[in-house]
């Protein structure tokens, strides 16, 4: 919760700044003696984490435009030349791509932890909704950076997406034909993608700014659901989760070191290393794997118009999850009809995931990949618009505990395992 | 138990100032391939010599070369314009020190200073005012009063060998680091 | 690529393929050879040997077809290469003719019209056998011959599927295949049909190391070189990572034991 600030500036110079520009102030406030539950565990240090990946994208890719050349002709051995002349330039350039693999698992694992402890409940239904728009600007980074190495992935990838927004009536080509800036995908469509990937990354660091200022209102949920009811029930956020923030992102650390120096092409696509041809389409169009669900999704819809419907429907889904848990408990913890089908939902992202990365074609033990992904997909939104209300309604939760204290320290206090 | 800040004490512990320490060192040793990938790439640094053959070039004549993005004066002095630099009072020149990359900064602008071959005098062409490259004097079209350059500029006068004479360029022309691999292949850089 | 694959699938189930076919015969690429590379594993390093050997087998063989251009004269006497010396390396740039600055008149042609042309330093990227795509396929049947410095990064199957490709011509096709005309038969190569030419020929070029130049050893040999070419600063990449990943454990070691010390009184 957020109460009187307790900041007292000893020195001279803490004082001369706290009656002009309260810095000092605001890190004591928000990171120093924040009050947290003391019963965060390891699914609550991915907030963290993030900002550490919004950090390392953004230095690593200021740092690659400063050699990266977004024209169409050179792009590509502009890439290659950071590859193999510019001192590190391989470590800026693995860095910054399987940064955004990194970047994605996070905020994956972040958005399900919100699902699964009931973080989107009132009174953090905006944090919620902030993060799905933090959410929607990631994607949005991602794939115009994905464009900008010029490969054919690179190519291809743009000319699917763009052409997309020429499925909406009356006006879908005049706004492809605008988006691009051309008749197709190309140098001018390009140029603009390499602004807008410089520029959205700042934005997403302004909105991350109203997440956490968001969050600090209420302070932090926490795996049991309970609110915090008296000071017994947390500790103060330094040293107790800075240290324990700094451990967790230093494992988090050693899995991206892993990739970026023993498999730095691990997620990354064979086409991609080949030069743009506008002439020639890949066997298989793929975007990266964190997109891979939504793609499903369009591609198992046969109409162009309702599958673009349907794949921007999901997303913007996620904004009325807040008012569509019926549920006064918030943790699935004490749920436990709800957590069987939210374990079902988190397979069926994967599920989906699969079918994204297969042909059209694709079939396995004889059951074509798109039937699989139709059933994931209407999975998807009836856990969202049927499952999220209707078991709200009728589930029996578990008893929940007197108090988060009570709950770390009690006598009886058996926390559910998980 | 309440919840306070952490006392003084557990600051001070070891595995604390370990951490820190160890988390530190990280960041600096991080920091390094930041920095550096500002320094010149290596594809840079492989045109950072250039070898420039001489068999073509006249006495009298001048060629320029391009060296790490800059004018280079190639030029073959005649017996007269070897004289003329050789007769020059040292110590009454605007600029008395070689300015020249493989000697000590205190070296004086003596003609053998500025040329190891009398014969070749190689120059950056790059006019030490504000960056201007001058014009070569030839006895067709002379440039300058002392049959060296002259910079359109703002008028600075260089002589046989480069040194300034008159104008408001404060040094000589930069003598660059070069060797001879052979009589007619020099290696600049 | 392999792994990715496999691991999604883990997870979604057992993966096994069993794409449908209309007709006929199954024109789906065989599985590369499992071929083993010096360079694979955490801690591969490229065999310097065969990284000179491989160049020269590119030299002599491949050069005369496929461009190489984001390869520099000066990679090859950098470190992680095939680390010839500096007075290799200039030699082998020398040897190498690339178009001309224009002249003191402004010409790039001589008075017959062919293209002035100067000796490679070791600043020049290796030049392109053709000058655009166009002379490329006029002379190689319509087919793009695809430049190979990425070859290796930009095929899935990486070092197997080329080592499979350049040992897998010299069979016979099966009984119902249709060799299409101007094309070789490769059935490492998707649809079995290819439009180069088998390359490599025992003793098709004489090692300088004494070392018997089978077509394998050749592949072997060129494919190495390939790779590095396509990665040249996998060696950096490794070393480096093995000095991050034990300096991180190191300090989440620090760090967990600081984290339980602190955390100690309060679960």
């Amino acid at each position: 919760m957020s109460g009187p600030s307790t900041y007292n500036p000893k020195s001279g110079i803490e004082r001369w700044l706290d009656q002009r520009l309260p810095l000092p102030r605001l890190m004591h406030d928000t990171m120093a003696t924040f009050p947290t539950p003391r019963n965060l565990n390891i699914w609550y240090t991915f907030g963290g984490i993030l900002t550490f990946c919004l950090g390392v994208q953004i230095i690593t890719g200021v740092v690659l435009a400063m050699h990266y050349v977004a024209n169409a002709g050179l792009a590509f051995d502009s890439v290659e030349a950071i590859m193999r002349d510019v001192n590190y330039g391989w470590l800026m350039r693995y860095m910054h791509a399987n940064g955004a693999s990194m970047f994605f698992l996070a905020v994956y694992i972040h958005m399900f932890r919100g699902l699964y402890y009931g973080s989107y409940k009132a009174p953090r239904e905006l944090i919620w909704i902030i993060g799905v728009l933090i959410y929607l600007l990631m994607m949005a980074t991602a794939f115009f950076g994905y464009v900008l190495p010029w490969g054919q992935m690179s190519f291809w990838g743009a000319t699917v997406i763009t052409n997309l927004f020429s499925a909406i009536p009356v006006i879908g080509t005049h706004i492809a034909t605008w988006l691009w800036g051309d008749f197709a995908v190309g140098d001018a469509t390009l140029n603009r993608f390499f602004s807008l990937h410089y520029l959205l990354p700042f934005i997403i660091a302004g909105v991350v700014g109203l997440h956490i200022w968001a969050l600090h209102v209420p302070g932090n949920n926490n795996p049991l659901g309970i609110d915090v009811k008296s000071p017994q029930d947390t500790v103060p956020f330094h040293p107790y989760y800075t240290v324990k923030d700094a451990f967790y992102l230093v494992l988090f650390v050693i899995l991206f070191a892993a990739f970026v120096f023993f498999s730095p092409d691990f997620f990354g696509n064979p086409d991609n290393y080949q030069p743009a041809n506008p002439l020639v389409t890949p066997p298989d169009i793929v975007p990266e794997w964190y997109l891979l669900p939504f793609y499903a999704m369009l591609r198992s819809i046969p109409n162009k118009l309702l599958g673009v419907i349907v794949m921007g429907g999901a997303i913007v889904t996620l904004v009325f999850i807040p008012w569509l848990d019926t549920s006064r408990v918030r943790s699935c913890r004490f749920r436990p009809l709800m957590k069987q089908f939210f374990w079902a939902f988190a397979v069926c992202c994967v599920l989906l995931g699969y079918c994204g990365s297969q042909g059209v074609d694709a079939a396995r033990f004889g059951i074509p990949l798109v039937w699989v992904a139709r059933i994931a997909s209407l999975y998807y939104f009836a856990f969202f618009w049927l499952i999220m209300p209707i078991i709200g309604l009728i589930e029996t939760p578990k008893k929940l505990p007197a108090s988060i204290a009570q709950s770390v320290f009690g006598d009886n206090a058996a926390t559910p395992a998980e | 138990m309440a919840a306070t800040t952490s006392d003084a004490g557990t600051r001070r512990d070891f595995i604390y100032v370990a951490s820190a320490s160890i988390g530190a060192v990280g960041a600096a040793a991080l920091a390094w391939p930041f920095i550096d990938q500002m320094n010149p790439t290596t594809a840079a640094l492989a045109l950072a010599s250039t070898e420039v053959d001489l068999a073509a070039v006249q006495p009298g004549q001048q060629i320029i070369v391009k060296w790490r993005g800059h004018p280079l004066f190639v030029r073959r002095r005649t017996p007269a314009e070897i004289a003329a630099s050789k007769a020059v009072d040292v110590a009454s020149l605007p600029d008395p020190l070689a300015n020249n990359n493989a000697l000590p900064d205190s070296a004086p602008a003596t003609d053998a200073n500025r040329a190891v071959k009398p014969e070749w005098l190689i120059l950056i062409g790059v006019c030490t005012h504000l960056g201007c490259t001058p014009t070569v004097s030839t006895p067709a079209i002379p440039e300058g009063e002392y049959g060296g350059w002259l910079c359109h500029c703002h008028g600075s006068m260089y002589d046989t060998a480069g040194r300034i004479r008159k104008g408001p360029a404060p040094r000589n022309l930069e003598v660059p680091p070069y060797t001879f691999l052979s009589d007619t292949r020099v290696k600049v850089g | 690529m392999h792994l990715k694959t496999l691991s999604l699938g883990l997870v979604a189930g057992l993966l096994v393929s069993s794409t449908a076919f209309a007709e006929g015969l199954d024109t789906k690429r065989l599985h590369p050879k499992d071929e083993k590379f010096s360079f694979e594993g955490p801690f591969g390093t490229y065999d310097r040997g065969a990284l000179q050997r491989g160049f020269q087998v590119y030299k002599e063989v491949c050069a005369a077809c496929h461009s190489a251009q984001h390869l520099s004269f000066h990679n090859l006497d950098e470190p992680g290469g095939p680390e010839f010396t500096e007075a290799q390396a200039k030699a082998l740039a020398a040897a190498v003719k690339v178009p001309a600055e224009p002249n003191d008149k402004g010409e790039t042609t001589d008075e017959k019209g062919t293209a002035l042309m100067r000796s490679a330093t070791l600043a020049d990227h290796f030049p392109p056998p053709y000058p655009n795509e166009n002379a490329a396929r006029a002379n190689n049947g319509g087919a793009l011959p695809p430049d190979l410095s990425m070859i290796v990064k930009a095929r899935e199957g990486g070092p197997q599927y080329v080592y499979s490709i350049l040992t897998g011509f010299h069979q016979s096709p099966p009984a119902g295949f249709k060799l299409t005309a101007n094309k070789y038969y490769n059935p490492y190569f998707e649809g079995w049909n290819i439009s180069m030419p088998p390359p490599l020929a025992a003793n098709g070029v004489t090692y300088s190391d004494g070392t018997k130049a089978t077509i394998e050893q050749e592949a072997h040999d060129v494919v190495t070189f390939l790779a590095w070419a396509s990665e040249p600063k996998m060696e950096e990449r490794k070393r480096f990572g093995f000095g991050a990943l034990v300096f991180l454990i190191m300090l989440a070691g620090v760090l967990f034991a600081a984290y339980r010390k602190l955390w100690k009184d309060q679960h």
